[in-house]
């Protein structure tokens, strides 16, 4: 096994004591400073990371349900396209025309939904949460590397949250060219008014988010590379942790892409350069820009988009493999399969971006490449899927609610990963290209998926966040009104993209040919709104559970990690002791000749003689 | 008045509905029911799993089977035959694997609930089962990439020389469209030329623009190929011809070009769904603002020699807009040195109609 020296010093982030792992002064480390501390640093300016966790997972939830709002407002047009909607009115102001939705904010509601979900809900609400909440109990630190920078990274969220709250309420309305904001679209306020200062609210905001991505996945770094417990080494680290570790290196190369992307459209905007703008007539003027190229910004912006998705998969992928694991009481199947394709995707997710962009007009040839190294990935995600179904089979199952989220999690990952399959193939995707194929594709692969993950470590971790338990009932009626909901909005939505209906579209009655699927489009609304409000059990279930929930035990799913044995609520510095060392893998459930069917990471062999395998007995 | 009585009930119920928690918690706790780890809700969970998959997966099997006309659009195109086809036997072989593994994941959450006295199989790997189940996807895959490669290549592969060439240019919020005229050469535009009338951006000092004729709908012939030469003026757009499986985006500033050969007339395809006004549409696929969902324009597909037949009629753009042409008399000399540098369009291939 590997040498686990990096270990004997934890640095203390925040506090910045050095604390030698080894023996005297252990018992210092928790009662010191915070008993005096003030509620503003202790509740709001926190360092420590459970407390910035769950600042993460509540701005999380807020963005989630205002998305979630305008996905119901413009799936309201989407199935009524003739209806009032003056009713809407005392909402939405001017924005409602003589009772009709007005199509430039149509478009500013599907821009922001994107933008909202993507980044704010899936990348700062999931990763934000948990690498933040399960790094340093699961690797057995005190705290992140640097305290400080994890509060700045949280803080940077919450600035750019606001900034992009506040365009929402500006006169010209909030960003609307999609969230892709693709120039010269995006570029030009005479193309569309929330090109103006609703676009430079949004590059701002999004600057900021950038840095707070950085200063976060920095940290989740050091931390996995540097603060791991006596005999932590990386072979022995759950699969949620090389989850969130690969995660952060992600965003750590892609997010500065992103944002020089965003710097050259603001020199666009703002300074009359012509990075992306070219040839342009418009509004009765032509434009002096030469010589740029909007495809240009199309490659900036995937090679953050692409690696983007994997990003908000990946940590879902972690947090389900443990659960399906601790809940089937068996070894997640194929350890380090699982660590491989998480290498393999992490890799690939890099060398895929153009195939975004078969049919803009790229060279066929890069088209060719693009379509190859896509759908080599398909290969380790079929990898991860087979032994998500290995691990269940000849299981103990229990189903709680984390359970069934993660049992969601597998179905609906197979079923929008598959249709990757038919749009990863440039000759396929000449049709596909930006219909509802599209979006239901995404909408289950990365979209839903990424929720039921979101939901699944909420429910799992709860406990350990708030000391008591979520309420699991509403655990069971939220999880099965909102796969049925799920399937029911995004299955038929396959339908409607095979016939070639196109996004962002407003209305389809002007087209003879998108005629057909008028009735099914209602449906799909009133799917969507109900799986909407089912979500509202959860926000319920989750505020009630905090003050009111029944009292946790230290380790309510008889778990193996090193979270586990922390106490019921940790505090500041995690364990009120000595850092437990580590000895063996996660995932010892069920083993044969055990005592009880899970032996937690911090069990030396030698207390477990009866179930050692021949190697473990040598390797004491 | 409704509407508070409304809010008055909703309030209502949801008190209702927190009472009945409570009461819930209440009986669980009184009960012991709270206190056990596997209470009847695993049994039912896992029964839930059965139905779900049954139920779910026989109501997605009707309506797919039921949806299944509608949702394919109608082809007429040589290589829309070809990538349709392989779009549904894709679509077979994810469908085998997503019936197969869905069925295994529900049937497996059933069977392996847990149960009193069992101990779940320690089961950490099996290097034999991994290799396995990854070749096979690979090699599938492989597969896939060779097919959809081919015929990629095949499709964006040169036009034939002989192709009809055609311009077709976005705009906020419609599409305008050239033809090359008698010459069978499109003549030099420039869009700092572009204005109300002159809204393709004419450059008439060029000899070969000036029988250009713009059209208020597409014609292309039966059968013979087609090359659209595609720009935009103002933001991104796509032109998007569902029928004929064709879709490339129009860049401001970079020309992009698609070919393909329609081969039912707009008639025949009258016939064939039995609707007689039918029409082929294009329509704009990129995000472009306030319009972009009503970008609509008509694409005729004539016989070939209706074709030359209407061809044969257009009147050129220089021809009824003699304003312009005469604006640019004036100007000549200067123009076509100061100009010529900056124009966009390239000469035109030939077409041999």
């Amino acid at each position: 096994m590997a040498a686990n020296l990096p270990n004997q010093a934890q640095v203390q982030g925040g506090i910045g004591v050095t604390e030698p792992n080894t023996t005297h002064h252990e018992h210092e480390l928790h009662d010191d400073h915070h008993h005096d501390q003030h509620w503003l640093f202790k509740y709001v300016f926190s360092t420590d990371h459970k407390v910035i966790a769950k600042q993460f997972l509540i701005t999380g939830i807020f963005w989630a349900i205002l998305g979630g709002t305008l996905s119901s407002i413009f799936r309201l047009q989407l199935g009524w396209p003739e209806s009032t909607m003056a009713w809407l009115t005392p909402v939405l102001g001017k924005w409602v025309e003589a009772g009709k939705l007005n199509p430039e904010f149509y478009l500013s509601l599907v821009t922001m939904h994107g933008t909202i979900m993507v980044f704010f809900v899936l990348t700062a609400g999931l990763s934000g949460t948990f690498s933040n909440f399960l790094i340093p109990l699961q690797v057995g630190a005190r705290d992140m590397a640097s305290g400080f920078m994890n509060m700045l990274s949280y803080w940077f969220f919450f600035t750019s949250s606001v900034i992009m709250f506040l365009s929402i309420f500006l006169e010209t309305g909030p960003a609307a060219a999609g969230w892709t904001i693709y120039p010269p679209l995006s570029a030009l306020p005479q193309a569309i008014p929330g090109s103006g200062m609703g676009m430079t609210m949004w590059l701002v905001s999004m600057a900021l988010f950038i840095v707070s991505q950085l200063l976060g996945g920095v940290n989740y770094i050091t931390t996995v590379i540097n603060l791991r417990t006596r005999g932590m080494s990386m072979s022995k680290l759950p699969l949620t942790i090389w989850a969130f570790f690969l995660t952060a290196i992600l965003g750590l190369l892609a997010f500065p892409v992103l944002f020089s992307a965003a710097l050259l459209l603001i020199f666009d905007r703002s300074f009359g350069t012509s990075f992306f703008l070219s040839d342009i007539y418009i509004a009765g003027q032509a434009l002096p820009n030469t010589g740029g190229s909007p495809i240009l910004f199309q490659h900036l912006f995937w090679f953050l988009g692409h690696p983007e998705v994997y990003i908000v998969i990946m940590p879902a992928m972690g947090m389900v493999s443990e659960i399906l694991a601790t809940n089937s009481r068996k070894p997640i199947f194929g350890y380090r399969a699982m660590i491989g394709s998480l290498l393999g995707i992490s890799l690939l997710s890099f060398v895929v971006w153009a195939h975004h962009m078969f049919v803009t007009g790229m060279n066929p040839f890069l088209g060719s490449v693009f379509m190859f190294l896509t759908l080599i990935i398909a290969v380790p995600s079929a990898v991860k899927t087979f032994n998500w179904l290995a691990t269940l089979w000849r299981g103990n199952i229990r189903f709680t609610s984390a359970m069934l989220f993660s049992i969601g999690f597998v179905s609906l990952f197979i079923s929008g990963g598959l249709t990757g399959i038919i749009l990863g193939n440039a000759a396929l995707d000449i049709q596909m290209h930006n219909t509802y194929f599209v979006v239901a594709h995404f909408h289950l692969v990365m979209g839903s998926s990424a929720f039921f993950g979101l939901f699944a470590g909420v429910y799992h971790w709860f406990p350990k966040m708030f000391g008591r338990m979520m309420d699991e009932k509403l655990g069971y009626i939220h999880f099965w009104l909102t796969f049925l909901g799920v399937y029911l909005v995004f299955l038929p939505m396959h339908y409607v993209g095979i016939a070639g209906f196109p996004r962002r579209y407003y209305a389809w009655t002007g087209f003879e040919m998108f005629s057909q699927f008028a009735d099914l489009n209602k449906f799909i609304s009133i799917a969507a709104i109900l799986a909407f409000f089912a979500q509202f059990i959860f926000v319920f279930n989750f505020f009630y559970s905090i003050f009111r929930g029944r009292r946790a035990t230290e380790n309510p799913w008889r778990s193996t990690t090193l979270e586990w044995t922390t106490p019921v609520v940790p505090g500041h510095g995690n364990w009120p002791g000595e850092i437990p060392a580590v000895y063996r893998w996660p995932y010892d459930y069920s083993k044969p000749g055990a005592e009880q069917d899970f032996i937690p990471q911090n069990v030396p062999y030698s207390k477990t003689q009866s179930s050692n395998l021949p190697y473990e007995n040598e390797n004491e | 008045m409704t509407a508070l009585g409304i809010l008055l009930v909703l309030a209502l119920l949801l008190v209702v509905f927190g009472l009945l928690f409570r009461l819930q918690i209440l009986t669980s706790i009184f009960s012991g029911s709270s206190a056990r780890e596997f209470g009847t809700s695993n049994r039912v969970n896992g029964i839930l799993m059965l139905v779900f998959m049954v139920v779910g997966g026989a109501a997605f099997a009707w309506s797919f089977g039921d949806n299944y006309d509608k949702m394919n659009p109608p082809i007429a195109s040589v290589h829309g035959h070809a990538t349709e086809r392989m779009f549904w036997i894709t679509m077979i072989i994810i469908g085998i694997v997503f019936v197969l593994t869905q069925i295994l994941l529900f049937v497996y959450s059933y069977k392996y609930q847990h149960q009193e006295g069992r101990r779940a199989y320690f089961f950490p790997h099996n290097n034999k089962i991994e290799i396995i189940w990854t070749v096979i996807p690979a090699i599938v895959m492989a597969a896939l990439v060779f097919a959809g490669w081919k015929e990629w290549t095949r499709i964006t592969g040169p036009a034939p020389k002989d192709a009809v060439v055609l311009e077709v240019m976005g705009k906020q919020f419609n599409w305008l469209v050239r033809y090359p005229g008698r010459d069978m050469k499109l003549g030099v535009v420039n869009y700092r030329l572009i204005d109300a009338t002159n809204e393709f951006g004419f450059d008439l000092s060029d000899k070969a623009g000036l029988d250009d004729f713009v059209p208020g709908e597409i014609h292309v012939p039966k059968g013979h190929p087609v090359l659209l030469k595609i720009r935009s003026r103002d933001v991104l757009h796509a032109v998007y011809m569902p029928h004929f499986r064709v879709q490339m985006y129009a860049v401001p500033g970079m020309p992009t070009k698609f070919w393909f050969t329609p081969t039912k007339s707009t008639d025949e395809m009258r016939a064939q769904l039995g609707n007689s006004k039918f029409n082929y549409e294009l329509a704009c696929n990129q995000i472009c603002g306030r319009g972009h969902f009503a970008m609509k324009f008509t694409i005729v597909v004539d016989e070939p020699d209706d074709y030359v037949a209407w061809y044969a009629q257009q009147k050129s753009f220089s021809e009824q807009n003699p304003d312009v042409l005469a604006s640019f008399k004036q100007k000549e000399e200067k123009l076509v040195v100061k100009e010529a540098a900056a124009a966009v369009a390239t000469p035109a291939t030939k077409a041999s109609l």
